[in-house]
Parts: structure tokens; sequence; C-alpha cells
């Protein structure tokens, strides 16, 4: 029996791990052109000494692709008879008149030139400091370094892409940290993907494992085939020991357990939606964990939405992309968000927003998505995606409904870890606001520090203790707190909190769902 | 639907912070939203309310003619600036009266240090007194302030007892031999030497502050000695270092660091320090990163859930939603692409000056971005600064300008909306760089901005 659906969107998964990752047909980059993932669109930089032939740069710019490029460097300051090119890349007119221009129309930038986020930074080091990596990690530089200043190195060509840019767990808090609005975590995807692409050894194991890590879903998907065989194998010890001395997985984590039946499954068995309205639509995207391993998470999502009215679509749909992102795989994360964008782009066409319960997975559409790929309708995701919670806080009354309902009989009590991907999205405190007024309910924030697993950073061997020391503040703050249980939105930050404490982890919308009755 | 509450406010510093809690105190529910993490992860961590009172007149006319056209000429002359004060509140008659604190009044200065006073908690010292503290500052200046973190008491310069300041090789941004030589040189009543140890040599030659403080934290082994043994061990040889003007040698009483000792645990390792070098122990404030300003934050943020308001931080406000009859009923606040609409019956912004993105500017003007409220200033560009880097700039006293009741007016002094009131950096008027008055301008707006806005949403 196949676990997989028709509409999973899962054919031609199956060599995914072990596919080739040659070029894609767009040439040898110029050095410092951020162009993975932007297949696209011409790279808007072309750096001084370029691999632009001669006879392009002196071309006629009127037309082709060379002109493109060089206006885009140079800008507005081409005089008209096409001046002698400077050693510099500028034009060297001697007609230049300095009245004419704006020395801001110099650098005229572009959708997906990096330039301006690097000049905004003025090197305040406020993303160092918020770094979890670099308050533990004594070989990681840090953030500023990963992003602008890198950024600035590779101009040359002669630059290669630190490794160090490996250690990076794009946590994402730099983003949020910068008060110039560099846009970091774009500089670190495009430098990740680049050092993956052309300097990480391919048949090296820590790439074959990297590869595995953000391919999760493929894995997850073969696993759920035969769910409690692979739960058990994965975590049976000689098995361990194996992995971690083969493929440098860390023997003190034990892998999640996957569901008997997946989300998609119980979907399918239940005969879809229970409510329709054409006025209230939204398309769930569950992404892989709530589908393979946590479906009482998907579950409780399609009950609540269901509550409030709400017909509920789920989309064929694969990885969201985190994890690959992580790993600088960046052309595994397009492939999927093809088929990701392509079938949102319907369900918004078919009047629905699309909600994530995974703050990761939601970040991803809303950020890392327009950032790093060119695809049609790309921005239109962006804009119509949510998180499960933030959508009813914006569009139900959601306090007045669960003042209604009454509360819980039984007081439960939970220690709540914000995400870092959720407080990039200003979510970092809905739950504990949510429910701070719900009877029976006594929610207490653990504080602002990062769990320190950060998807597939503290499943790395290398990585395990960094990872571990990193979350050691949220440990304790969770002994401290009254709850027994945890909760959090993030299925990793869960796998984390569960390990460094024992506690059973919640998610949010199953509060939701037994506060509401729903 | 709107995300609704009587109060919202706009911003994440110390202004806006004072904002919410004053109007929670008032009875309001407030909600504060906030673009980034706050800034006072970039603050010095010290507060400051009036340390000098600056000219706001040339010594003698400033020259004709664009500024930049002088770069070869004399620069501007200014008299210098009347200070330090030793009492903030005895020189703010002599301010500007477009100046905040003359508007809100020294009362609200005063109720604004009680507050911060409050929800600092046993952190901070200097509540005994209206008088300032003179706190030796990372470049060998001394700094006229209202509070500083307990962290930094015993480096104050009104104390007498010889002091060692230490300094790292790697920490490249602070000399302690060229600190000790400016204190000394700027006629200290003490004597004072520096010293360069080996300690942060074992982490990487770019180490952030919050990994030497994380370290020190955590008592982590550095090659085999946990580390606050291993820091006092490279200290303990330099406690003789002082000479006084017979030449004698005294041990030192006081041993000043860099700001990173510790993040959570403070106080433990500044204790264990004293103990094991027989001397106190202080912090030096330093620039950003701060991990001073970053404990502030903490507090200031745990103090903001212990009063019951509601806040987030991550996305911005960007402008009005909906407005009638001189009123603001919602904001827009951008979710990462897609705007939603947060109500309230009064606003309160406080999202800084220039520096903080308050203001935005570009070569055409300044602006207010959010509420787009009237920002006074020169039509001319090169009016908006003078030549003399540290004479009576324009630019620094940009903002909006609010009456009374700390409400924005329009350029013709009529208040623009009924219900938006501003605090701290966004609002004009004070030099707070040259005064030594930014931590005192966002209190007193603050803590007066709060208490309006509580009334406004009460009525």
């Amino acid at each position: 029996m196949t676990r997989h659906t028709e509409d999973d969107g899962d054919a031609g998964d199956s060599n995914e791990t072990t596919e080739s990752s040659g070029g894609c047909g767009c040439g040898e980059p110029a050095p410092g052109v951020p162009e993975a993932g932007r297949d696209e669109q011409p790279s808007t930089f072309v750096p001084d000494g370029g691999e632009i032939p001669e006879e392009e740069m002196t071309a006629d710019s009127e037309d082709g692709r060379a002109g493109e490029d060089r206006a885009a460097t140079d800008g507005g300051v081409e005089s008209a008879s096409g001046g002698a090119e400077s050693a510099t890349g500028g034009t060297d007119s001697a007609e230049l008149d300095p009245d004419a221009y704006d020395p801001v129309d110099v650098f005229p930038g572009g959708d997906l030139d990096l330039r301006e986020g690097a000049d905004s930074c003025y090197k305040c080091t406020s993303c160092d400091t918020s770094c979890p990596v670099a308050e533990v990690d004594d070989e990681f530089p840090g953030p500023k370094f990963q992003g602008p200043e890198q950024w600035r190195l590779k101009r040359k060509e002669d630059h290669d892409i630190d490794e160090s840019i490996t250690s990076c767990s794009n946590c994402m808090r730099c983003d949020d940290a910068c008060p110039s609005s560099v846009p970091l975590s774009q500089m670190h995807n495009e430098a990740r993907g680049q050092y993956v692409e052309r300097q990480m050894e391919k048949l090296s194991v820590e790439y074959i494992r990297n590869r595995i890590l953000a391919n999760y879903r493929t894995s997850a998907s073969l696993a759920s085939m035969f769910p409690r065989t692979a739960s058990f194998a994965m975590n049976f010890g000689p098995a361990r020991w194996a992995m971690e001395k083969v493929m440098g997985i860390p023997k003190e984590r034990d892998f999640p357990e996957f569901a008997t039946e997946t989300f998609r499954e119980w979907w399918k068995a239940r005969g879809g939606a229970k409510v329709e309205n054409p006025d209230k639509r939204v398309a769930y995207f569950h992404g892989c964990y709530s589908n393979y391993n946590t479906p009482e998470v998907g579950k409780a999502m399609v009950r609540v939405y269901e509550h409030f009215g709400y017909e509920v679509m789920v989309p064929p749909q694969k990885c969201s992309g985190t994890p690959m992102f992580a790993n600088g795989m960046l052309k595994d994360a397009r492939r999927h968000a093809e088929t990701n964008i392509e079938n949102l782009v319907e369900a918004i066409g078919e009047g629905a927003d699309v909600i994530a319960s995974c703050t990761s997975c939601s970040m991803s559409l809303r950020q890392e998505y327009p950032e790093l790929f060119d695809l049609h309708g790309i921005e239109d995701v962006a804009e119509h995606t949510f998180e499960a919670l933030e959508y009813l806080r914006i569009h139900e009354d959601l306090e007045g409904e669960l003042e209604a309902a009454g509360g819980l009989d039984d007081e439960r009590a939970f220690a709540y870890h914000a995400p870092c991907h959720a407080r990039n999205q200003g979510l970092s405190r809905q739950a504990v606001e949510t429910f701070r007024d719900v009877d029976g309910v006594k929610m207490e924030d653990v504080g602002d520090s990062c769990s320190g697993i950060s998807g597939t950073y503290g499943w790395k061997e290398e990585k395990y203790e960094k990872s571990m020391e990193i979350g050691e503040e949220m440990f304790e703050h969770m002994e401290d707190a009254e709850g027994e249980v945890g909760m959090t939105e993030c299925p990793t930050c869960a796998m984390q909190m569960e390990h460094g404490t024992g506690y059973e982890i919640e998610h949010p919308l199953q509060l939701l769902e037994d506060t509401l009755g729903a | 639907m709107a995300i609704n509450s009587d109060v919202l406010v706009v911003g994440g510093g110390l202004a806006a912070i004072t904002a919410a809690v004053s109007a929670a105190r008032e009875g309001a529910d407030v909600r504060l939203v906030s673009h980034k993490a706050s800034t006072l992860r970039q603050a010095s961590g010290l507060i400051d309310a009036l340390g000098y009172v600056p000219a706001t007149e040339p010594a003698k006319p400033l020259r004709d003619g664009p500024p930049t056209a002088g770069r070869e000429l004399d620069p501007d002359e200014w008299p210098d600036p009347e200070g330090p004060l030793a009492d903030p509140f005895e020189g703010i008659d002599r301010l500007p009266e477009s100046h905040p604190y003359r508007i809100v009044g020294s009362d609200a200065l005063r109720d604004g240090l009680d507050l911060f006073d409050d929800l600092a908690g046993g952190a901070y010292r200097g509540g005994h007194t209206d008088r300032n503290a003179l706190v030796p500052t990372f470049g060998g200046a001394v700094k006229p302030t209202a509070r500083y973190p307990a962290a930094a008491e015993a480096g104050l310069a009104s104390d007498d007892r010889p002091m060692l300041v230490v300094g790292f090789r790697s920490l490249t941004e602070y000399d302690a031999r060229a600190f000790a030589g400016r204190l000394e040189a700027a006629g200290v009543p003490f004597d004072a030497a520096g010293a360069e140890v080996e300690f942060a040599e074992a982490f990487r030659a770019d180490a952030k502050i919050t990994r030497l403080a994380k370290a020190l934290d955590h008592d982590e082994d550095i090659d085999g000695v946990p580390a606050r043994e291993a820091l006092a061990k490279a200290v303990s040889p330099h406690l003789h270092d002082v000479v006084d003007e017979e030449g004698g040698v005294d041990r030192v009483e006081r041993v000043g660091f860099p700001a990173f000792l510790g993040d959570d645990r403070g106080e433990a390792v500044r204790d264990e320090l004293a103990d094991r070098l027989g001397a106190d122990v202080f912090e030096i404030p330093m620039g950003p990163p701060s991990l001073p300003g970053l404990r502030l934050e903490d507090r200031l943020f745990d103090a903001l859930d212990a009063e019951g308001v509601r806040f987030e931080t991550g996305n911005p406000v960007v402008g009005v939603g909906s407005a009638t009859d001189g009123r603001v009923e919602t904001v827009a606040v951008d979710r990462k692409g897609r705007t939603a609409p947060y109500g309230a019956d009064a606003f309160v912004l406080a999202t800084g000056g220039l520096v903080g993105k308050g203001l935005d500017s570009d070569r055409e003007g300044v602006r207010e971005p959010v509420f787009d409220l009237h920002v006074d200033q020169p039509e001319d560009r090169y009016e908006w600064f003078v030549d003399d880097a540290f004479g009576d700039q324009p630019y620094a006293r940009f903002g909006v300008r609010p009456d009374e009741r700390c409400r924005p007016t329009d350029a013709d002094g009529a208040v623009q909306y009924e219900n938006v009131f501003a605090a701290g950096g966004v609002v004009g008027g004070a030099d707070a760089a040259r005064e030594k008055s930014a931590s005192g301008v966002s209190l007193a707006t603050g803590i007066a901005a709060g208490r309006q806005a509580a009334t406004e949403a009460n009525q």
C-alpha cells in the first residue's frame, strides 16, 4: 500500500538525495553576484573586472543582456557618447557635469542588488550581540561578518566564501536586531548557497548528511510508509551509534516518532472540509512535521478554523524550504517552492489566505521566498500568508470567543517558548497574550533566548554541544516556570524543549482547540 | 477587525516603555508595538538628565554662505557649554523655550526618574539625590549622569580611591592606558593606571562581548582554569601599578573593567572578582554593542510584562489606517507585506529621532513617517547644519513640536491629532548629545505622554 496520495505532489521526489547538483544552465556566475536561486532575472551587479568580455562591455548598450547588466552597474552616469570605462568600472567622461546629477544616482541599485543593504550597515554590531551562536562558538565570526562584510569581500573573484557560514543556524535573530534593516539573513542564505554550490565537496559525508537533513520531507515520507518500524529503527541503539560515526548525527538525540496516520491521510479519510464557505476560505500549509509527525496539530487547525466558519483547503504541497535554506541547498528549496507556489497561487485565486501552523514555514513563505526566488505569484503568496493564531487574532474576536467558551475546568500550566522565527514576524507574544485571560490556563513566557536547535543545526554531531549550550537558558527557565508542559509553535524547538527537559510539548492550536471546545 | 487597546504605544525604547507603563498605571489597557529589537542595546545604560547647557549663539556671527564653502577657513566659534551641571533641575530654566523640559516641566522629569527607579529596582544607583554623578565612560571622559548601573558604582570620578583600569589587546575600541591617562588629564581626584592583561586572548580575536560575558556567567574553563579565576589571575600582578605623586606605590582599591562582566549573573561575577582581587570591581560603560544597555532592555521588558502591557516587536507601524474628526482611529502595521489595522483611543509616538529612525530624511527634507507629523526645518538644507561639528547643529533639534499635553502641532501651532501624543527622541527642541539629556527627555516626555494618553482613553 502506498501512503502517497495523488495530490501529495511527491512525484519525482525519490531521487532527491542522490541527484547530482549540476549547473543550472546559467553559466559560471560572476563573483559576488547574488545569483543563487535567482535564475529568472539577470543579476543587477557586475563587479570590477568581471566575466563580461571586453567587446560586450563596449558594445552598443541599447539591447542585449550585457547592456542591461552594465546599465544597472553604472547607472545614469554613462554619457550619451559612451565614455571610456575607467579602471573602477565607472564612466570617466570629461564632459561629466557635476551639477547634472546627484551622487546618489551613481548607484541605482535594483531589486536584487544587495549593495543598498550592505551600505545600510553602520557596524553597530547589534546583530552580533543578538547571535546565539557567536555567544557560545569561538570559531564563529558573527552575522556582521557573514552578511555585509563578506558580501563586500566576495565581490573580488579570488575570494571564497568563508567556511564558517555553515555554522550560521539561520535563526534570523540578526534581522530582528538590526536597527538599519540590513537584509542579513538574505545575505547569509545567498552566501551559504554559494558556498555549498561551489566550494563544498559533494561527496563529503558532511554534504550528504546535510542534504539528508535538509530533505527531511523525503525521509519522512519514506518512514511514514512504515511508521512504527521507522520510529523504532531510527532510534535503535546500534543504528544510532553507526549514524553518529558514519553520518555525524548525534546519538543523544531521539528521532521524532512518525504518526501511524499522517495528517493528509486523516484529511482524506475524513472526506476533506466539513465547512463550505466561499467568503471565508483558508489554504492550510501544514508543512512536513504536522503531516508526518504531529498530525494532532493539523487536526486542531482544521477544527479551530471550522469552528470559526472557515472553509479549509489542503492544497498539495512540499517542504517550505526552511531546512534547505539553513543548509545552503537552494536548488532543492527552489524545486519544492515551485510546487508550493503553483498550488498556493491557485488557492489564493479561489479566495483563500494561506495559513501555516509552523512559524518557520510561514517565515519562509513570507520572507525567504520573495527574497530568494523569482517565481510567478511568489509575492502574492508572501502577502497572503499568515500564521494560524495570528490570522484569527486579526480576523476574529478571539478574546470574546474564548471568554464566552469559559475556559478549562481543570487548570493547566504551560511553559511557553517563542521560536526565533516567530519573533521576526512579530508573533513572539501572541500565545501568551491570547491565553492570558483564559480561565484555567496559566502560561509563562520562558524568555527571549533561542532554543538552540534551529532546525537541523542541533542535528549535526559537531554542533550538538553548542546547540545544548545555547538552549541551556531556555531549559533553566522552563524548569523555573510553574507549568510542566511546554508550548511552542515550532516543531524543532519542541524537539529541543522535550530533549532538554523531558516535558511534553504542545502547539497553541491544540490548546485553542481545547479552550474553544472546537 | 482591528487589534484593539485603549492606548497604543509605537516604539520600543526608553520613552516608549516609560509611556506604556505610566499609561498602564493610570488604568489603561496598553499595547506597545516596536519594529525591531529595542535600541536600548545600543545605549550606554547610563540615565542622564541634563549635564550641560550648551550655547545656542556662536561667539561671533556665523560666516555667510553655505557651510561647505568655508571648509578651508576657520571654523565657526562657539562658547564652551555651561557645565558639567551639579544639579540637572537647576539648569532647566536656561534651556531654550522650545526644549521638551520647558514644555513638560521639571516635575515630569522628576516623576520620570522616580518611575525609572521603581522599574530598575536595585540594579541602579543615584536615586538618593537630585545631583548628577560623574561616571567615567570608555573614552576616558567623565559624564554627568542622574542614574547609573550598580555595576558602575565603584568607578565614580568623585571617589578619591586609586583606580586600576584593565584592558585587553583584542578589544580594540578601548585602550586602558589611554583611558587612565585621559582621566588624570581631566583632573580627577585620584591616581589611575591602565594595564593590558591576557585573558580575552583565549577567545577569537574579534570575540563578541556576549561571548566573554557568557564565559564569565558560566565560569567556563579557560585552558583548564575557571574564567573568573583566570581573569583575576591576569589582573592581580597589576594591583600595584598605580604610582602617586610622591612616587610611592599604592595597592589599588578599585579595578575597572570594560562592561562585559557577565550578563545574567553580573553581580556574582563582580563579587567573585572583588573577592579574589581584594578590591572593588566596577564596569566602564562602553559604546554599542552595550551589555549594560542589553541588561536594561531585559529589565524594562520584564517590567512591561509585570505591568500587564501587551507588546510585540518585529513589524513596523507604517502609517495611519483611518482617522476622522482630527482623531486617529487605527494605524497600519505591516505584517510582512500585508497591513493589519491596530486600533486605540489614544496613540503615543515614541519611535526615536534621526538615529532611531523615528525621523526619516533625504535630500528633500525631514519627515515623521508614521503619522506624517510636522517637523520644523529650514527649507534650504544647507541651513540644517553649521560648520563646527560641536556647534549648535540645527538638525540636532529637529523633531515634532508638541503642545503642553505632548500633542504634536502643525506649522501654525495647531494640534494635528487630538489623540496622538509624542515622547522621546522624536520630539524636537533638545540637543541631547551636547546636553547629555537623551534619557531624561525620554523619561519626562514618556511619563507625560503616557498619562495624557491614558486620560484621553479614559474619557
